[in-house]
């Protein structure tokens, strides 16, 4: 009972500040990815480097940062894999769940947040959940929207408004850098200064272009804003190789060189795609001008929640958006 | 004693002979020889010459849309190495290694070092698995080997992006390869067969050669990355579809027939020289008219 006054309140509060804040208005839905069956799917734990580590899975990525102060969470999954999320966690360390840090709204990234805030429990404190306040606002709007009875613990209450936010646990500087407007405009790089790890959320994704949710403020320009962003925090080692590694939202665990090649990739469609547009081309001539199609084969699909005409058309849409 | 002192003997003997599934070992200095596809190794390949190459429509693309100074501008490039796959093409000392099993003196890893970019490479041979789909891909990939029969087949994953030819054209993060190493006395031969389905429409089947050289000291690569040149941050060069202004000039030099140079598994069969036409060189070589090893070939005009 207590949870669900709670959850109103929490969703008037929020509801205000939408209100306040406007976000855009949805143009077209919101990208959905489809929810893997979680008894079909496999957990995979990777040590990326230092104290953090990669919880993989068809899913999407968790990244996992330990130490003596508690467990850190970089998103939480599904809903329906909450459970074997923290049984693969289990494994790495027995500390309560010291603070959760959602990159984006999204349910494949959040969906988790409640389960592991009861799972996770035992510290002084409940565990935290971080996020950037558009992340928040959003959240919130979407649960109103659904007339959901979403309690606070789901939400990233501990929101920040500003380009950066920082903070020390388990022995190492941790900063969340607000990109605005790439994936959605509550977008949350999170860079572990001690390990040398940035994880990204979907604003990288190696194996797929980038899902530019326009509903949720999503822009091209944004996107490539967000990249150069990830560029400036990775250090390589020699050779480019190695040094500051990247754990993206979904796929393989990636460091700069990765980074360059995908970043280039969206930049070189981007200025496809405005050439096409300064010469007055439609959104039907641009998609028929195929601009993406030596790149579709590594990161394009036909079908699916993000399909390369969809990525096209968000490019096509949001090309002189302001980021 | 005689008798036991034979059968020392005869048990050294039969530990040094060749089994069924033998091992050769690779160990040494290795000098690279440069006789296959030289202006393409040691000078560099020309803008636009796609020759020999297996492309995807995606892949001639990919390489028409290059522009050089994409290496320099943008400066996560300027120490990108050699993948293993080029490598084997580069300026390649090369030196190899291996760990052998303690318990059986067998072979269980080799191990390489190329002079370019220093890149080390690890070739796994105690039947370890590739790792899983989340471990990073790194530009030297991840390889295991087997014998068959005296050669060594590779097989080589989570690569990284890289090129096939140093004028643009990709290869793939999806893309795989196999190597086969044969030894014939004192020159070592690999040939390697990429398989890479967004770039290429077949396998790319390419060898090289190395000599024995004990001589031999692979030196130091220093490289660091900074800005080299002022651009906006950000800035990626690449030629719009249809704007490389670079890419007829291989065929007016050598006086081919442009469809001939873009590439596509058809230009790579002979049976392709007959809907090419008759072949008519220029009159005077005008580049890289002698270029057969190292030292001649350094310069366009070089070696007449």
């Amino acid at each position: 009972m207590k949870v669900a006054l709670l959850a109103f309140a929490v969703a008037l509060c929020g509801l205000a500040l939408v209100s306040a804040q406007a976000p855009p208005a949805r143009t077209s839905p919101s990208p959905v990815r489809p929810t893997p069956d979680p008894a079909a799917t496999d957990i995979s734990v990777v040590r990326v480097q230092k104290n953090v580590y990669m919880l993989a899975s068809r899913a999407g990525n968790v990244a996992v940062q330990i130490g003596d102060d508690g467990v850190l969470l970089v998103d939480t999954g599904t809903a329906p894999m909450a459970q074997k999320l923290f049984a693969a966690i289990r494994t790495l360390s027995n500390k309560p769940i010291h603070t959760i840090i959602n990159t984006h709204l999204h349910a494949d990234h959040t969906g988790g947040n409640l389960a592991l805030v009861k799972l996770g429990a035992g510290g002084p404190q409940p565990p935290r959940v971080m996020g950037h306040e558009n992340t928040y606002n959003r959240m919130v709007a979407a649960a109103v929207e659904a007339n959901a009875n979403t309690p606070a613990a789901a939400l990233p209450m501990d929101a920040f408004f500003t380009p950066t936010r920082d903070f020390f646990l388990n022995g190492e500087a941790i900063v969340l850098h607000h990109v605005p407007a790439a994936h959605t405009d509550g977008d949350t790089l999170v860079h572990f200064r001690g390990s040398d790890v940035v994880a990204t959320g979907d604003v990288f994704n190696p194996d797929i272009y980038p899902v530019i949710d326009i509903a949720n403020g999503g822009t091209i320009s944004g996107t490539i804003v967000a990249l150069n962003r990830v560029l400036e925090i990775t250090v390589p080692a020699k050779y480019q190789e190695g040094g500051t590694y990247v754990v993206p939202g979904h796929g393989r665990i990636c460091d700069e060189a990765e980074v360059v090649e995908y970043r280039d990739m969206v930049t070189i469609i981007r200025d496809r795609v405005a050439d096409l547009v300064k010469k007055g081309l439609t959104l039907d001539q641009v998609k028929a001008a195929k601009p993406s199609r030596d790149y579709d084969g590594d990161y394009g699909t036909t079908s699916g929640f993000w399909t390369t005409e969809m990525f096209v058309e968000a490019v096509y849409r949001t090309i002189n958006a302001t980021k | 004693m005689k008798v036991r002192h034979a059968i020392g003997i005869a048990v050294a003997f039969l530990s040094t002979a060749a089994p069924a599934n033998a091992q050769v070992d690779f160990t040494g200095q290795w000098a690279p020889l440069y006789h296959e596809d030289t202006i393409e190794r040691i000078p560099g390949p020309e803008l636009g010459d796609y020759t020999g190459l297996p492309l995807s429509d995606a892949g001639r693309m990919r390489a028409d849309s290059w522009d050089a100074d994409r290496i320099s501008v943008v400066q996560e490039y300027q120490c990108r190495p050699h993948s293993s796959d080029y490598s084997l093409r580069g300026l390649a000392p090369l030196r190899i290694w291996a760990d052998y099993d303690p318990a059986t003196q067998r072979i269980i890893a080799f191990h390489t070092h190329i002079g370019a970019y220093e890149n080390k490479r690890t070739i796994y041979l105690d039947g370890r698995p590739h790792p899983n789909e989340y471990e990073p891909h790194t530009f030297q990939g991840f390889s295991t080997g087997v014998w068959e029969g005296n050669m060594l087949t590779v097989t080589t994953t989570h690569l990284k992006e890289n090129y096939l030819r140093r004028n643009g054209v990709p290869r793939s993060s999806k893309a795989t390869f196999t190597e086969h190493w044969v030894l014939h006395r004192n020159y070592l031969t690999i040939t390697h067969v990429v398989y890479d389905p967004v770039i290429l429409t077949e396998p790319l089947v390419r060898s090289q050669s190395w000599f024995l050289d004990p001589g031999q000291r692979a030196g130091l690569f220093p490289c660091e990355y900074l800005p080299e040149v002022p651009a906006e941050a950000g800035t990626v060069p690449h030629y719009l579809p249809g704007t490389n202004p670079w890419l007829k000039e291989f065929a007016e030099w050598y006086a081919l027939p442009f469809e001939a140079i873009r590439g596509g598994a058809e230009t790579l069969y002979p049976e392709y020289r007959a809907k090419m036409g008759a072949y008519k060189p220029k009159d005077k070589c005008e580049r890289f008219c002698n270029c057969t090893g190292f030292g001649d070939c350094l310069s366009p005009t070089g070696g007449r």
